[in-house]
């Protein structure tokens, strides 16, 4: 029986002390809204949402980046030639998904928000470790979804601010947290940008060098991952690269970005199999 | 329900309730929002760095309060989720400050007239527009009414006194230095003898247009330091010098 004089003011939920969660909030007072709680169990999801591909993130003096290629395949076929898979979790930090389309953007939303909501309603922002396990804990409570098909792989890459360091973080589908030193890569090409990641990868980059590297493997991945989306020259389709470092998360914009492309495409037209590492 | 001797009029009750309120509230220090050229200022005089009277809650809204915090900071939280969960099942762009002022005039309305005691509390929901012009400040007071305030809001403590101060001198698209120099001096007219703030003691923020997304900044330590100091020229009585800065 609703109260109906009580129609219109904040219902007790609302006015709760408690979870300073925006996850748990939803679970409480609209769960329905939680990404994965609208489907059937039992059913294989699989081919209904595009397929996000490769993210790679290496760390530089000082900060990370984070890049990802534009493509989103369904099957053999391309569903969308300019998703963004790279976005910004909050002021020091940058997220990325590969995986489920559909579902990993959700996710990503309800994680920038979970980090939003800590940060208004306890006053103070949560430390890198603590932003990483929560979206640890979110990946965890998808693991239904990804059993019927529909698998997220997040990758997270943050500045942290106690160490003056960029870090990054690696997922299972089981909510599984690793942190990875020096550079890591996920998503159907993440195996030849890893190999090309490296060769690459110096502990002295600067943050373009960084820059240049991720878009280097990104050409090696989609040069043999016919899922992951190379630089796109005739509609000037490039790359999303974040920088995260103590000046805070910044999306390098697009001109900067094609630059290096051009330069990483015109090496490759010597070269096709882009730069040589020393044998020795 | 209360056992009740003998007939007490619904007129005795109300006055009652808002005479117990009113003292509450009369009771802490004043918070003053007001509009500048580049936005909406808070300014509030706090014993505590860490116990906000001033707070974010959205992109373009913030919140301030005064009287009971712990009532208030109920409150605070109840908005913050309200708009985040808006903002999640629609867009960012679709939570408003006039909503969710509604919806705090509807809760301390009921929480009035149904709840043992009322809320000791007065809020302030803020909005910056795209202009000026398109500036929203939403005053609630503790029985649910809504004041939608122009140009500045004062609530709590001496509000009287504080306000008219502010009403005095204050000018349509002042400077952020002018405006906060304005707010400060009117928090020490409290007294009949005006009394002189400590920046520390100070609690400040805006809610800056200029900003991409969320527009909600404190302003603590030197940046408050220098605005104040920047400002300080522009304290002379005469109310015409408060917009010479932007």
């Amino acid at each position: 029986m609703v109260d109906v004089s009580r129609i219109g003011s904040l219902p007790a939920e609302f006015l709760t002390a408690g979870t300073s969660s925006f996850t748990e909030f939803l679970r409480q007072h609209s769960p329905e809204l939680l990404p994965g709680n609208r489907v059937p169990a039992g059913a294989d999801l699989g081919g209904l949402t595009p397929h996000a591909t490769t993210l790679v993130a290496t760390t530089f003096v000082g900060g990370v980046v984070m890049a990802g290629d534009r493509r989103a395949t369904m099957g053999n076929m391309i569903a969308q030639r300019d998703i963004q898979k790279v976005f910004q979790a909050d002021e020091y930090s940058a997220v990325g998904m590969a995986g489920a389309a559909g579902l990993g953007l959700e996710l990503i939303r309800l994680f920038q928000l979970e980090l939003e909501h800590y940060e208004k309603i306890e006053g103070t922002v949560l430390s890198l470790e603590g932003k990483a396990n929560r979206l640890s804990h979110m990946i965890r409570g998808n693991l239904g979804m990804a059993m019927q098909g529909l698998a997220v792989v997040p990758l997270f890459a943050g500045y942290d601010l106690g160490t003056g360091s960029g870090r990054i973080f690696s997922y299972d589908v089981t909510g599984g947290r690793y942190e990875e030193h020096q550079f890591f890569s996920v998503g159907s090409g993440s195996v030849f940008a890893r190999g090309a990641l490296k060769k690459l990868y110096r502990d002295d980059l600067t943050a373009d060098d960084a820059i240049a590297v991720t878009v280097q493997a990104l050409y090696d991945a989609a040069d043999d991952d016919s899922a992951t989306g190379g630089p796109d020259l005739q509609r000037r389709i490039f790359p999303i690269v974040a920088v995260v470092d103590d000046a805070g998360y910044r999306q390098r914009d697009e001109q900067a970005v094609a630059q290096i492309v051009e330069e990483v495409v015109a090496g490759r037209d010597v070269r096709p199999d882009g730069p040589v590492a020393p044998l020795r | 329900m209360s056992m009740q001797f003998g007939y007490v009029s619904p007129e005795q009750i109300m006055k009652d309730r808002a005479d117990y309120a009113r003292k509450g509230i009369a009771r802490g220090r004043s918070v003053i929002v007001i509009q500048y050229a580049g936005g909406i200022l808070f300014a509030a005089e706090s014993p505590s760095p860490s116990l906000h009277k001033i707070s974010e809650i959205y992109d373009r809204i913030a919140f301030a309060a005064v009287g009971k915090y712990n009532e208030f900071e109920i409150l605070r939280q109840a908005g913050v989720r309200l708009a985040d969960l808006r903002g999640y099942s629609y867009d960012r762009v679709d939570v408003s400050g006039r909503a969710l002022a509604n919806v705090y005039a509807q809760t301390l309305g009921t929480i009035f007239t149904q709840d043992p005691k009322p809320y000791e509390v007065e809020l302030v929901v803020a909005e910056v527009g795209q202009t000026t012009d398109a500036d929203q400040i939403y005053r609630i007071t503790y029985d649910g009414s809504v004041w939608a305030d122009s140009g500045f809001s004062v609530m709590g403590g001496a509000a009287e006194q504080v306000g008219q101060y502010v009403s005095e001198h204050f000018t349509k698209g002042a400077s952020l230095e002018g405006s906060l120099r304005l707010a400060v001096d009117a928090l020490g007219r409290d007294t009949d003898e005006p009394r002189q703030l400590a920046t520390s003691s100070l609690e400040v923020a805006v809610l800056d247009r200029e900003r991409p997304r969320r527009r909600f900044r404190r302003l603590t330590g030197p940046v408050l330091d220098s605005l104040l100091a920047r400002g300080g020229s522009e304290t002379s009585p005469q109310p015409d010098s408060e917009g010479s800065g932007d």
